[in-house]
């Protein structure tokens, strides 16, 4: 009805302010860009009693330099500050190249992100209101012999066939980067292979983000800096438009033969998919049409199509393949 | 001959307002102690109410009156109710509260206890044709313009007939046919046979349907967003219930219609019901994006099948075209006799049979949208022609040049009579277009490779109506000199209702700075005019507001002579002014005529008034009698044509076959539009109709999961229209033919529509192209079906289903 519920609203100046909002409310909702949370308000599918907006804190936005030769990248820092950021295109071309992707230019304009790793699937049959399991019922509306399932899942269907809408994510996790939470009074860091969960999991919450918990940031180890990088997103617009499938890579060559890969596929399960199988096929091989064709047998494998996704399986093999393909370059 | 306005560039006045966010659309509506509405739609694809209960409601602070299906009148037949107790798609609006603030009316509807009965539904129009299958409707599941309500289900015969894939063709409550089709399909030397699937398509209006309303005075003053000023005047006073005398209507702006706001629709009219129920208390009823997709129409998609026979150099000479229209819950619009009409003028068949089926579904109902059945047969049938030119081994330009009407269109023919066109140039377009393209030279690239990316190239061709007669002109000149001219069409963005009232300055000779345009409500005085859809415009008012001024130039003239002796005859129009043709020093201003005129009064003032002009134009011109010189007449001037706008279009891409990734590279619109009255205008319309055209053939989802008959791509970002990102910056030209139309006085006729359908088919053609010819027989074409194609896979679609892409 585009009209949102009544809702305390704090917007606190530090952390520990923060903090304190949240224990005071429990069912609060954390708040920044707002590009997913609104959405969820105005349809009054999600209707926390109280938000805590930290798109105010200082100490969460902004990025610098790690001793490492990483980075640090503030929670609340836009997604178009992490495209333009200089340091992010020169150490991580494939994390600016991927936030410069999602949605579009005015989204990215407040979309942060934190909010873009943290936000909730896409399905439409959840966001719609359904009472699936994911959103505490006892079924999943998506998994029926009718059900239109062109951007669901291919892999670990639990009883929820949504699938991670992040662009960055895929970037994150193939970078090996790690996600810094305040949970209480510790700062938990978490590798970005392992903030996101599947249904299996908790079917509720697409991260290991608890109640409480705030996202403070995002530590890209230096270890890939400057590596060669990939990331490339098949959508059927050029803007404004979730991945059907994306890939990142980051890979080193040397003397032709690809010494170390790291590819993450997203858009193909609940959580970023890494794709071992390519990275362990690809490591020592010198990249070239062979590789390439064994890097499509083996980039799919275990895929299981739902309903009108079943295109997805060449486009994850391909895009697999055009990542190994710009090595040879 | 050289004008002085026509075919200049001009700033249209609403312009500066659009741009600095000055424009006051319906939802921009403001009063002291406004109250907020919101409507509560079905959560059922098909259900009866059973029961209300607004007691909930009632207790939420701030909450003052709930509006229930008993309260409104409701609709005959199959039409659409503002609020219903039946109601018949998800999200068709059943009970309207009324509240202290926006926030108070959402909580309402959030209180609100309504209980319904499911009823069986049906969301493919084939499945509603079945034996066994539902009716979306209590009263029958096919109807249409010239069909009477009724039910027709195909016998299990029928459907086996046709195995799997093609269109199963039973029996047809329309069909007709004109030549000898089955001795054309024997002298042929290829026929091409296929089935296909069209998808319907949003509307995706920026401004949703909102509109506000207030009682004073005995009046109802209605905010509305619409396309059409005067035309949607007579139906939303009906859907209030009270004469066209006592609406007040204000459409100053309208933040895109594209045919689903041609003319007045229930939701406007709820508003108005509800200030009734609060003693005429200001109402503002704001409709949110989802619910614009839940009640703002769609284009009606179709399920067919074509059989086309063309003779050895390309000439069609046999085509039979089978149709199955889903209508969604109501009426709809008849885009299925589009369809033939646009089979009919584009290609020239020299025979043809056609046999259409239109039938309701339990889905958005559907209305006109641009091009409606004319841009889906442009998608549905030119890929077709690929295909018959590939296998006669011509080129894909010439087997369009062979066919389309040309040089004047004296011999062209137009739908089921065969009757004439007021002018054709599609094959002087087409040809205009391959030279400008380059279409031999670069045509050699086809399905060359760079990498994943190959190239391809498509033409294509569209067309729609694009002219009517018989309404009303309305000029007035004031005592200050100032020309007035009253225009009712209406404002959708299209700036035609500014670029048509110039045809009354440049009879009367004015500069354009001493010009008002008067438009954008009732208190404007508006003449009795057509709306603006149909790309009907640039004819119809450039007719009526000829009609007005030559009124006023002869009382001009009238007056001169009146005033300074001799006869009119003696008199011309010269700088504003109206001088003897023979001496020149001799005259009278038109500021000093105008004076004169209110001292004359009767014809001169409009005291006296033709007696063949519309009501709407008669209280128009009393309410100004006195005030200045008035032009009035009504536009009788000859029309025996059916009046033709028609383009071509030229597209080049790059397909990557391993990401379905299109890139639109370039495209080329030729418009055969008559006489270009605004250049600029024209290449706004031709290069957004490109766009648009784009997301109609690549990427616009409408979709129904058949297990819940819900709509599936209630967001912008889920219905995927095409956005000024996604196509080249400087890619999109244009062109016109610039010949006159034989039955305007300036020559001009329409264009909006059809440079949607042949940009959007030319994208199809290209796609094909790029892929050997592959032909999807499905519009969209999107990034699944590009892949599965690329790949070799199978498509995803079960054949001819509808509503999944």
């Amino acid at each position: 009805m585009d009209v949102m519920h009544n809702f305390e609203l704090y917007q606190p100046g530090s952390v520990a302010d923060a903090q304190a909002v949240l224990k005071d409310n429990p069912d609060a909702w954390i708040i920044a860009g707002g590009k997913d949370s609104l959405d969820w308000f105005k349809d009054r599918v999600k209707q926390p009693p109280a938000l805590v907006d930290i798109s105010g804190i200082a100490e969460l936005h902004g990025i610098t330099a790690q001793e490492d030769g990483g980075l640090w990248i503030g929670a609340t820092t836009t997604l178009t500050e992490v495209a333009e950021d200089a340091a992010v295109r020169e150490k991580f071309p494939m994390l600016a190249k991927a936030a410069g992707l999602v949605a579009s230019p005015q989204i990215r304009n407040l979309a942060t992100l934190g909010g873009n790793v943290a936000q909730d699937t896409r399905c439409v049959y959840y966001r719609d209101g359904f009472p699936c399991y994911r959103a505490g019922g006892n079924t999943c509306y998506a998994n029926t012999p009718t059900a239109m399932n062109r951007e669901h899942t291919m892999y670990e269907a639990s009883r929820c066939v949504a699938v991670t809408p992040s662009d960055t994510a895929p970037a994150l996790v193939a970078l090996e980067a790690v996600m810094v939470i305040q949970r209480g009074s510790r700062q938990v860091e978490v590798p970005a292979s392992e903030f996101f969960i599947g249904p299996e999991i908790d079917i509720t919450r697409m991260t290991v983000l608890e109640r409480g918990d705030i996202l403070l940031g995002v530590k890209v180890p230096g270890k890939w800096a400057g590596s060669r990088q990939y990331f490339e997103k098949a959508a059927d617009r050029n803007v404004w438009d979730f991945a059907l499938v994306n890939v990142a890579m980051a890979a080193r060559t040397e003397g032709g033969k690809i010494t170390a890969a790291s590819m993450v596929c997203g858009g193909v399960q609940c959580t970023p998919r890494r794709m071992s199988d390519v990275e362990s096929l690809i490591v020592g091989e010198a990249p070239g049409a062979e590789l390439e064709g064994l890097v499509k047998r083996v980039a799919a494998r275990g895929a299981r199509p739902l309903n009108f996704n079943h295109f997805k399986v060449p486009l994850m093999q391909n895009l697999a393949a055009r990542a190994v393909r710009s090595l040879a370059v | 001959m050289a004008y002085k306005l026509i075919g200049k560039n001009f700033t249209p006045p609403d312009i500066e307002a659009k741009v600095t966010g000055a424009a006051r659309f319906a939802e921009d509506f403001r009063a002291d102690g406004m109250a907020h509405v919101k409507i509560w739609g079905s959560k059922m694809p098909n259900g009866r109410v059973t029961r209300i209960d607004t007691s909930a409601a009632e207790r939420v602070p701030g909450f003052l009156a709930a509006l229930v299906p008993d309260d409104v009148k409701q609709p005959d037949g199959a039409g659409q109710a503002i609020l219903s107790s039946q109601p018949r798609y998800f999200g068709e609006p059943v009970v309207a509260v009324a509240a202290e603030t926006e926030q108070a009316a959402a909580d309402a509807i959030a209180a609100l206890v309504v209980e319904m009965e499911l009823l069986p539904f049906v969301v493919d129009p084939l499945e509603s044709l079945k034996p066994d299958g539902p009716n979306a409707f209590s009263g029958g599941n096919v109807v249409g313009s010239g069909i009477d309500l009724q039910t027709v289900k195909w016998s299990g015969r029928d459907f086996a007939l046709a195995g799997e894939g093609e269109l199963p063709r039973g029996n047809a409550p329309l069909e007709w046919s004109f030549g000898d089709v089955e001795a054309g399909f024997a002298a042929a030397k290829v026929i091409v046979e296929e089935s296909f699937v069209h998808a319907s398509n949003s509307h995706h209006a920026m401004e949703p349907r909102s509109a506000a309303a207030y009682w004073e005075g005995g009046k109802c003053h209605v905010w509305g967003s619409t396309q059409s000023t005067a035309f949607a005047q007579p139906g939303l006073a009906n859907l209030i219930g009270i004469p066209l005398s006592d609406l007040v209507f204000v459409a100053e702006y309208c933040g895109g219609g594209f045919g689903g706001k041609a003319g007045a629709y229930p939701l406007m009219a709820l508003p108005a019901l509800m200030s009734k129920k609060l003693g005429g208390r200001p109402c503002l009823l704001r409709v949110s994006r989802k619910e614009e997709y839940d009640n703002g129409y769609a284009r009606g998609g179709f399920q067919g099948w074509a059989k086309l026979g063309f003779r050895e150099d390309g000439r069609l000479i046999a085509a039979d075209v089978f149709v199955v229209q889903d209508l969604g819950t109501t009426q709809g619009f008849p885009d299925f006799n589009n369809v033939a009409n646009a089979t009919s003028i584009v290609f020239q068949p020299e025979s043809m049979r056609f046999r259409a089926v239109p039938v309701m579904t339990n889905t958005v109902p559907k209305g006109a949208q641009r091009g409606p059945g004319e841009n889906q047969t442009a998608n549905m049938i030119e890929p077709l022609f690929d295909k018959a030119a590939a296998e006669l081994g011509i080129d894909r330009v010439a087997i369009r040049v062979i066919n389309a009407p040309g040089g004047g269109g004296k011999d062209a023919k137009f739908g089921k009579a065969q009757g004439p066109v007021s002018s054709a140039y599609l094959r002087d377009a087409i040809e205009k277009g391959a030279e400008q393209f380059r279409w031999s030279e670069r045509v050699a690239a086809s399905r060359s490779r760079d990498g994943s990316r190959v190239r391809g190239y498509g033409v294509a061709s569209a067309f729609h109506t694009a002219g009517s007669n018989g309404f009303d002109g309305l000029v007035r000149i004031t005592p200050d000199g100032i020309l007035h001219v009253h225009t009712g069409v209406g404002n959708l963005g299209t700036y035609s209702y500014a670029s048509t009232s110039r045809i009354a300055a440049e009879v009367l000779g004015y500069d354009w700075s001493r010009v008002v345009l008067e438009y954008g409500g009732t208190a404007r005085h508006l003449p009795w005019n057509l709306g603006q859809f149909g790309s009907n415009t640039n004819f119809t008012m450039t007719r009526t507001n000829w009609v007005a001024a030559m009124d006023a130039k002869a009382k001009l003239q009238e007056i001169a002579a009146a005033v300074l002796g001799g006869t009119p005859e003696d008199y011309e129009l010269r700088d504003e002014r109206v001088v003897a043709t023979a001496d020149a020093s001799k005259g009278i201003s038109f500021a000093e005529a105008a004076q004169k005129a209110i001292e004359m009064g009767g014809k001169y003032s409009g005291q006296q008034l033709p007696e063949d002009i519309n009501p709407m134009t008669i209280a128009s011109a009393t309410a100004m009698a006195g005030s200045g010189l008035i032009g009035v007449a009504k536009d009788t001037l000859p029309k025996v044509g059916t009046v033709p706008a028609l383009s071509a279009s030229f597209v080049e891409v790059d397909v990557d076959v391993e990401t379905g990734k299109v890139d639109i590279r370039e495209c080329l619109t030729v418009a055969d539009c008559g006489t270009v009255i605004h250049p600029m205008g024209l290449a706004a319309q031709v290069r957004s109709a490109a766009v648009m055209g784009f997301g109609l053939a690549h990427t616009e989802r409408h979709i129904y999961d058949p297990a819940y008959g819900r709509p599936n791509a209630r967001a912008l970002y889920l219905s995927k229209p095409y956005s000024i990102l996604d196509v080249p910056a400087d890619g999109l030209h244009w062109a016109a033919v610039d010949q006159p139309d034989f039955e305007n006085p300036m020559g001009m006729k329409g264009i909006g529509e059809p440079i949607q359908g042949s940009a959007s088919a030319a994208l199809i053609c290209a796609i094909s192209d790029a892929l050997g010819g592959h032909l999807f027989n499905r519009v969209p074409v999107v990034t699944d079906m590009i892949i599965n194609a690329a790949e070799g896979m199978p498509q995803s679609h079960k054949p001819l289903a509808t509503n999944t892409v």
